[in-house]
C-alpha cells in the first residue's frame, strides 16, 4: 500500500500521556511545530467521564474500559529464558492505559518522590556494604543522574500536578509531621494533606507509638480547588472511592486531561491525531538519526511523518518495542550480557497485612486514591541492610482507597471461597478491615528481559514485545522480611485476626499486582550498559529521546510517576536549554 | 437478636419477591422437589412461583438451568438473605457470555495455543462463550452417568459436590481445564451478585445490601473523617439516576437516602 508523506514538522511524539503531553505543551509553546501520534483515542472529563456512567466497577474494573485494547497489541511472557513466552490474552497483572492521556486517566495518584539512594543504588550500596552484598546476575545501577539535579524538576511537577501532601525534609530541616527520609525538597507541597479516614488514624496512632514517623502519602487527589502554572484548574477530591482504576469525574485527580490540555489543545502549533499508531521510526542510511516516523490510522492508511526530534512517550512495553523494531540501539543478549536495549527491565514487590475487626467499622467504599498514612523508615537503604541478604525496601501504608465489593472483599484466610460460608465473611468485614500495604522495590538482573517474540504478531502483522521474567531471592526475602514488620505493626493495633501475605514464589501474570513496569531502556552515565544518557536521549540515535519508567534502570519502593515526572520536565531542560541550541549528543 | 431480624428481613424479601425469581421457565417437580429437602434455607424459598421465561441472548434453556442451580449454591439464599440466584447471576451472565467479553472480543486471540504454565495465565483457544457451552455439556454428562439426572436436578449436597469437584480439578473435563471453567464461573458469579443493576444482576442491589456498599458514590467530604461511624445508606445504581428514582447534586453524585439502626 502507498505511504502519505507528511509535511515535516520540529517535534513527533509517540504516545500523549502524562510524559507527551507535557513536553508538547512546552516545546510547543517555545514556538515549534509539534504532532502527538497517540494509538487510542480521545478522551476528556466533559463527554467521556460523566456521573453517574463513571460510577460502574464492572465496566472499568473488571472490563477495563480505560485500557489497553488486546486484541491489537499485547506481550508475551514467560519466567525463564528455557520456557515458551505465551501471549498475555487478558489483563491482570498490570494495565496499560490506551487513549489520549494513557495509564494517567486511570491512576491512583500516589507521586512519590524516589530517594536519594535509589538514584545511586549500585555505588552507595557497594560503599556501605561491600560488592558481595549485591547478587552477581543483578544489574541494578546508578542512574547516571543524582536526586540532586532532578530536585528541580521533582517540585515543578508536584506543582504542575497540584499534590497533596506534607514536607519532611525542607532544604535540609526535617520538619514533623512528614517524612523524614526524602531527599531534600526547596518547597512544601502545592497543597495540604487531605482529610484521614479511620484506617489511617489507627494506623499512625500506632505507628507513632512503636516510634516510627507517620506521614500522609503525596498524592494528585488534590485537597482543595487549585490552578496550576499553565492555567488549568485541578477540583478537590469528594473522597467518593472511585479513583484507581476509574478517570475522575470532578477533574479533581491530576492527569494530562485536568492539568495539562486544556491549554496544549488550545496551542496552534501542537496537533493531535488519535488512532496513529506508530509502527516504526525510520533512520538515516547511517542508522544515526531518526528521519520520519510511520503510522497507521483507523481507515487502515499509512503514513511516514518526518521530523527533526522523535520523542517516544509512550508505555515503557512500546518504548521499548518502538526502539528494538527501529535498530535503535543494541538490543540485549542475556547470554553475553552485551547490548542494552531490553535491559534492566523490572517490576513491583508488592505485598500486604489484611486486619479484620470486629468491633470498628471503616466505611471501606469511601476514599481516594493515595488517601493513606505511611512510614518510609523500611524503605530504600534508610535501614541498615547488614547480614539480611537483600537491598532495598519499600513503604508501608493504610489507608482508604474506595472498596468495591467485586474487587475488594477481604476475608481471612481459611474462608471457603464460596457458599454460605464464604458469603458470612464477605458480609461481616467488607467494611470491618483494611490493610498495610507495601510497595516492595524490584532489582535487576540478568535474566529479567525485554526483546522481540520470535512466534507472535500484533494486528499489524509485528513482532509482540516478549517479557523474562521472575522474582529473584532479593525480592522474596526483602518481602518476606518487611511484610514480618508490617504484621508487627498489624498486630499492636489489635485486630480480631489478620491475613500475612508476603509476595514469594513465581511470578505470575494473572492476579493485579501493579501496573509499576519499568526499564528495558534504561538510563546511565555508560552507553555499554544504558540505552539512553542521562538526559534520557539514545546514545546511537541522537534526536530520539525515550521518556518515562523504561528509563528507570531498576525499581525503587515506590510508585513511580513523581520520579516519572521529574524525568520528564529534566529530559524538557535539557532538549530545549541544550539540545535544541546544538543538536547532538549531549554529554 | 442479630440473627433473628436478619431472618425477619429474609422472610420479609422473600414476600416481596412475589414472581421474580428464576431465568428458567419450570424445573421438573421432582426435582423441585428433592430441592427443597436437601437446601437449608426455608422450605419456602424452594416453592416461590417460578417466574415466565426471561428472554436469553446465548445461553440456552438447559444451560441457563445450569448455570442458575450453580450460581445457587456459590452464593446460596441462607439466613443472611437472598443469594445469586434471587439476584438474577444467571441472566447476568447470560448477558456478559452475549456480549464483548464472552467473546474476548478486546482479548488476544492469535495462536499458536500451547497450554502453558499456570504463571502465563488464560491460555485457552475457547471464549468464555464456548468453555460455558462444552463444560455445561459436559458436566451434565458426568451428572447424568454418576446421578442420573443432570446437574439442575441433583439436590443440593450433590450440586456442592460437582461444584467441588470442578473447583479443586477432580472432575476431569474433555474440552477444557474444569479450574478454567470454574474459575470462570465463579468469577461471573460474584461480578453478577456486585456489579450495577443495569448489568442484568443484583436485581433490588440484594448484593450491595448484604456487604454494605452504597453503589453510586455520594460526596463523602464530610463523612471521611467521622471516624468508626458507620454510614449506612439505601444504595443507589446508575439506573435510578437515569430514571431520576434517586436524587443527585450538582456535579451528579448520588444524594444518599441514610438508614436509621432499625431499617
Amino acid at each position: 500500500m502507498a505511504i502519505t508523506k507528511l509535511k515535516p514538522v520540529d517535534v513527533v511524539l509517540v504516545g500523549v500521556g502524562l510524559t507527551g503531553t507535557i513536553l508538547g505543551k512546552e516545546l510547543a509553546d517555545s514556538g515549534l511545530k509539534v504532532v502527538g501520534l497517540e494509538r487510542g483515542r480521545m478522551r476528556d472529563t466533559e463527554s467521556d467521564f460523566q456521573m453517574p456512567y463513571v460510577h460502574d466497577e464492572l465496566k472499568y474494573v473488571r472490563r477495563y474500559e480505560l485500557m489497553q485494547d488486546l486484541s491489537r497489541e499485547t506481550i508475551t511472557f514467560r519466567n525463564a529464558m528455557n520456557e515458551t513466552a505465551l501471549p498475555m490474552r487478558q489483563l491482570g497483572s498490570f494495565l496499560p492505559g490506551e487513549g489520549v492521556g494513557g495509564a494517567a486517566v486511570h491512576w491512583g495518584g500516589l507521586t512519590w518522590r524516589f530517594l536519594p539512594w535509589d538514584f545511586e543504588t549500585r555505588s552507595r550500596t557497594i560503599a556501605r556494604y561491600g560488592k558481595d552484598h549485591m547478587a552477581a546476575d543483578c544489574t541494578s545501577q546508578d542512574w547516571g543522574v543524582t536526586y540532586e539535579e532532578l530536585e528541580p524538576h521533582f517540585d515543578r511537577f508536584e506543582y504542575l500536578y497540584g499534590i497533596s501532601g506534607k514536607a519532611g525534609n525542607l532544604k535540609g530541616a526535617i520538619r514533623p509531621g512528614g517524612n523524614p527520609f526524602e531527599g531534600a525538597r526547596s518547597r512544601e507541597y502545592p497543597n495540604p494533606p487531605l482529610k484521614m479516614p479511620y484506617s489511617s488514624s489507627l494506623f499512625r496512632k500506632t505507628a507513632e507509638s512503636l516510634g516510627y514517623k507517620p506521614f500522609p502519602v503525596p498524592t494528585a487527589a488534590n485537597s482543595r480547588p487549585y490552578t496550576n502554572e499553565y492555567g488549568a484548574t485541578i477540583n478537590a477530591c469528594v473522597y467518593c472511592g472511585y479513583c484507581q482504576f476509574f478517570a475522575c469525574e470532578m477533574g479533581a485527580k491530576a492527569s494530562p486531561q485536568t492539568a495539562v490540555l486544556p491549554s496544549l489543545m488550545n496551542n496552534k502549533n501542537f496537533e493531535l491525531r488519535t488512532r496513529a499508531n506508530v509502527v516504526k521510526i525510520n533512520l538515516d542510511s547511517e542508522k544515526k538519526r531518526a528521519v520520519s516516523v510511520t503510522y497507521v490510522d483507523s481507515r487502515g492508511r499509512e503514513f511516514e511523518q518526518p521530523a527533526e526530534l522523535v520523542l517516544l512517550t509512550s508505555y515503557v512495553f512500546n518504548n521499548v518495542r518502538l526502539m528494538l523494531q527501529s535498530g535503535i540501539g543494541k538490543p540485549y543478549d542475556p547470554d553475553a550480557n552485551t547490548g542494552v536495549v531490553g535491559r534492566n527491565y523490572a517490576y513491583q514487590t508488592p505485598s500486604s497485612v489484611t486486619m479484620f475487626f470486629d468491633d470498628k467499622v471503616f466505611n471501606s467504599f469511601m476514599g481516594a486514591g493515595g488517601l493513606a498514612m505511611a512510614i518510609d523508615e523500611f524503605n530504600g537503604d534508610n535501614f541498615d541492610h547488614s547480614g539480611l541478604g537483600f537491598i532495598g525496601g519499600g513503604f508501608f501504608a493504610a489507608g482508604s482507597n474506595g472498596a468495591r465489593p467485586i474487587e475488594v472483599r477481604p476475608v481471612p484466610s481459611g474462608t471457603p471461597r464460596w457458599g454460605s460460608g464464604w458469603k458470612k465473611e464477605v458480609a461481616k468485614y467488607f467494611n470491618r478491615s483494611f490493610a498495610i500495604t507495601i510497595q516492595g522495590a524490584c532489582q535487576s538482573y540478568r535474566t529479567n528481559y525485554l526483546d522481540l517474540d520470535p512466534t507472535y504478531r500484533d494486528a499489524y502483522g509485528q513482532p509482540l514485545l516478549r517479557m523474562s521474567f521472575d522474582r529473584h531471592e532479593n525480592e522474596t526475602k526483602m518481602s518476606v522480611w518487611l511484610t514480618n514488620k508490617a504484621a508487627d505493626i498489624a498486630k499492636a493495633i489489635g485486630p480480631a485476626k489478620m491475613n500475612v501475605n508476603p509476595r514469594t514464589g513465581k511470578y505470575t501474570i494473572v492476579p493485579y499486582q501493579s501496573t509499576h513496569n519499568t526499564g528495558g531502556v534504561a538510563m546511565g552515565a555508560d552507553p555499554a550498559t544504558s540505552a539512553v544518557n542521562k538526559y534520557l536521549q539514545s546514545w546511537d540515535v541522537p534526536n530520539v529521546f525515550a521518556i518515562g519508567a523504561s528509563a528507570f534502570p531498576q525499581n525503587g519502593g515506590y510508585n513511580p510517576t513523581g520520579t516519572v515526572g521529574a524525568l520528564t520536565y529534566w529530559a524538557l531542560d535539557a532538549i530545549k536549554n541544550k539540545y535544541l541550541k546544538r543538536p547532538g549528543l549531549l554529554v | 437478636m442479630k440473627e433473628s431480624s436478619g431472618r425477619r428481613r429474609f422472610l420479609k424479601w422473600l414476600g416481596a419477591l412475589g414472581a421474580a425469581g428464576s431465568v428458567v421457565q419450570a424445573i421438573p417437580p421432582a426435582a423441585a422437589q428433592s430441592q427443597s429437602h436437601q437446601h437449608a434455607a426455608p422450605p419456602a424459598a424452594r416453592g416461590a412461583p417460578m417466574a415466565k421465561s426471561q428472554v436469553l441472548g446465548y445461553l440456552t434453556p438447559v444451560e441457563a438451568e445450569f448455570v442458575e442451580a450453580a450460581v445457587a449454591r456459590l452464593i446460596p439464599a441462607d439466613e443472611l438473605g437472598p443469594g445469586a440466584k434471587e439476584a438474577g447471576v444467571a441472566i447476568f451472565i447470560d448477558r456478559q457470555l452475549a456480549g464483548a467479553w464472552g467473546t474476548m472480543a478486546r482479548n488476544y486471540r492469535l495462536g499458536p495455543w500451547p497450554e502453558g504454565t499456570p504463571q502465563q495465565g488464560y491460555q485457552s483457544p475457547l471464549t468464555p462463550q464456548e468453555v460455558y457451552r462444552a463444560a455445561i455439556r459436559e458436566t451434565n454428562e458426568f451428572c447424568l452417568k454418576i446421578y442420573s439426572k443432570p446437574f439442575n436436578a441433583l439436590n443440593a449436597a450433590q450440586q456442592d459436590q460437582v461444584l467441588r469437584d470442578l473447583d479443586e480439578g477432580r472432575l476431569a473435563l474433555q474440552s477444557t481445564r474444569a479450574q478454567l471453567f470454574f474459575n470462570l464461573l465463579l468469577g461471573n458469579t460474584i461480578e453478577g451478585f456486585f456489579s450495577d443493576p443495569i448489568y442484568g444482576g443484583n436485581r433490588d442491589k440484594l448484593g450491595w445490601k448484604l456487604v454494605g456498599f452504597p453503589g453510586v458514590a455520594a460526596v463523602y467530604t464530610g463523612f471521611i473523617d467521622k471516624h468508626n461511624v458507620p454510614y449506612r445508606a439505601q444504595p443507589v445504581g446508575i439506573g435510578d439516576i437515569q430514571q431520576k428514582l434517586a436524587q443527585v447534586d450538582e456535579h451528579g453524585h448520588a444524594v444518599h437516602v441514610l438508614l436509621t439502626r432499625k431499617d
